[in-house]
């Protein structure tokens, strides 16, 4: 569901409405940008800076353009991105796989109470590996679809279907 | 259209990532406004991945960051952005205005001070022009004593000392008489300045019989500062007198206001 009323609030300021949508959020920005900054302090700051520009720009966020899950990722993205080039972002030599969620979510035990961890631990073992390239770089670095195709040497038709078919098994898992 | 086929194609996945381009996107959003069956499953899409992206986060507690945002937020609150750059604007305005007033009092002191030099210029034009006349007075009076002196000078000349009479016991007067050129120089620096209406006359005299002849009438007493005045004097002088009478002079003269007398030395 998308938060309208939520949205309208904090776009005119109002903290607590923004408090709220930190707590519905933030976990997500958290992921994204840990996904491509590898680094946990470094991710923290990110985050920080990540919502502070949701709070300033949020009059520049319309429904029009797209739902307000994609335009706050778009911020978390472009900010760790961003993050990566500066001269803090010392990483270079890190092992950067294409698939770095996989390997995050393969290794960790305990998981937030909001989240379904045995569905995602379980769409995860049973994941394609092309799967976990398309996922990473479309959702995670917010690829475009021809991007996605020259990256990972596919035909540009495929894309758009063979994400679909990706995420769909993550849907069935989760509503189970 | 085939909303099933739609959703199918796997564009709302795309929709959700932001992956499609403004314009994909805005046709996608009208298409939502029309099927609630399409805003369905972007709401599972969007489920799903919030799902996946959360249980990428690590453990930390994203709820013990947030009092830093939210002292930042609160700081950014209080110093409202329109008007700092109010405040910002107006401080140029002030600048511009202060610098435009600076420059109008420069300018006001500039021209203060060039009309000051521009008076000071005539004053000292004026002060020159005197001081260039009292030069000319000062060289002429100079000259005239030059040629005063060199008539004095001359060998030639007979001096007559002229003693007071009863009339003015301190009145005293000279007269320098050059024969040759018949010319006879008075002065009369030692009489006292004649009064209204009255007037000096200078007479050369005969002594036996006493026959005055004038020579002239000084009535120009009181401009001459040297009080030496020339007159001609083509006669055989004996003595010389000089007389007080009225403006204009007399045919003979008046002994009784007879001021000074003096005996050519033979």
């Amino acid at each position: 569901m998308q938060p309208t009323e939520l949205i309208i609030a904090f776009q005119n300021k109002n903290q607590a409405a923004f408090k709220r949508i930190y707590d519905m959020y933030s976990q997500n920005v958290y992921g994204i940008i840990y996904n491509i900054v590898r680094d946990e302090a470094l991710s923290e700051e990110v985050l920080q800076d990540v919502f502070i520009k949701i709070w300033n720009n949020g009059n520049t966020y319309s429904e029009k353009k797209g739902r307000f899950f994609t335009w706050i990722l778009n911020i978390a993205r472009n900010s760790a991105i961003d993050k990566t080039r500066s001269k803090s972002f010392k990483h270079s030599s890190q092992n950067l796989t294409t698939d770095f969620f996989v390997d995050i979510l393969e290794d960790k035990t305990n998981f937030n109470s909001k989240i379904d961890s045995i569905g995602i631990k379980k769409y995860i073992a049973a994941l394609e590996p092309l799967c976990k390239k398309v996922i990473n770089l479309l959702f995670f670095k917010g690829f475009t679809q021809k991007e996605t195709a020259e990256e990972l040497d596919i035909p540009l038709g495929t894309v758009k279907t063979r994400n679909r078919i990706c995420i769909d098994k993550l849907k069935q898992i989760l509503e189970v | 259209m085939d909303i099933n086929a739609y959703i199918a194609s796997g564009i709302l996945e795309l929709y959700v990532y932001g992956s499609l381009s403004e314009k994909e996107s805005t046709e996608v959003y009208k298409i939502l406004q029309e099927y609630p069956k399409a805003i369905k499953e972007v709401e599972r899409i969007e489920n799903a991945l919030q799902q996946l992206s959360a249980a990428v986060a690590p453990n930390n507690s994203t709820e013990l960051l947030y009092h830093k945002i939210e002292e930042q937020i609160k700081s950014s609150n209080t110093g409202d952005v329109i008007p700092i750059t109010r405040k910002r604007s107006s401080l140029t305005t002030y600048i511009g205005w202060a610098a435009s007033v600076a420059l109008l009092i420069g300018l006001f002191i500039q021209f203060n001070k060039n009309q000051k030099l521009k008076q000071q210029l005539v004053t000292n034009q004026i002060e020159q022009t005197l001081l260039e006349g009292k030069i000319n007075v000062a060289e002429e009076d100079l000259s005239k004593t030059k040629s005063l002196l060199n008539v004095l000078r001359n060998k030639d000349l007979i001096q007559v000392p002229l003693k007071a009479q009863k009339v003015d016991p301190t009145a005293f007067a000279s007269v320098y008489w050059d024969k040759n050129k018949q010319m006879a120089y008075i002065d009369v620096a030692g009489l006292p300045t004649p009064p209204l209406g009255k007037v000096y006359q200078v007479w050369s005299l005969k002594l036996d019989p006493l026959t005055p002849t004038s020579m002239g009438i000084l009535d120009k007493f009181n401009d001459d500062d040297t009080k030496i005045f020339i007159l001609t004097n083509p006669n055989e002088s004996e003595a010389f007198g000089i007389t007080l009478e009225p403006e204009g002079g007399s045919e003979s003269p008046n002994l009784e206001q007879l001021y000074t007398l003096g005996v050519v030395e033979s």
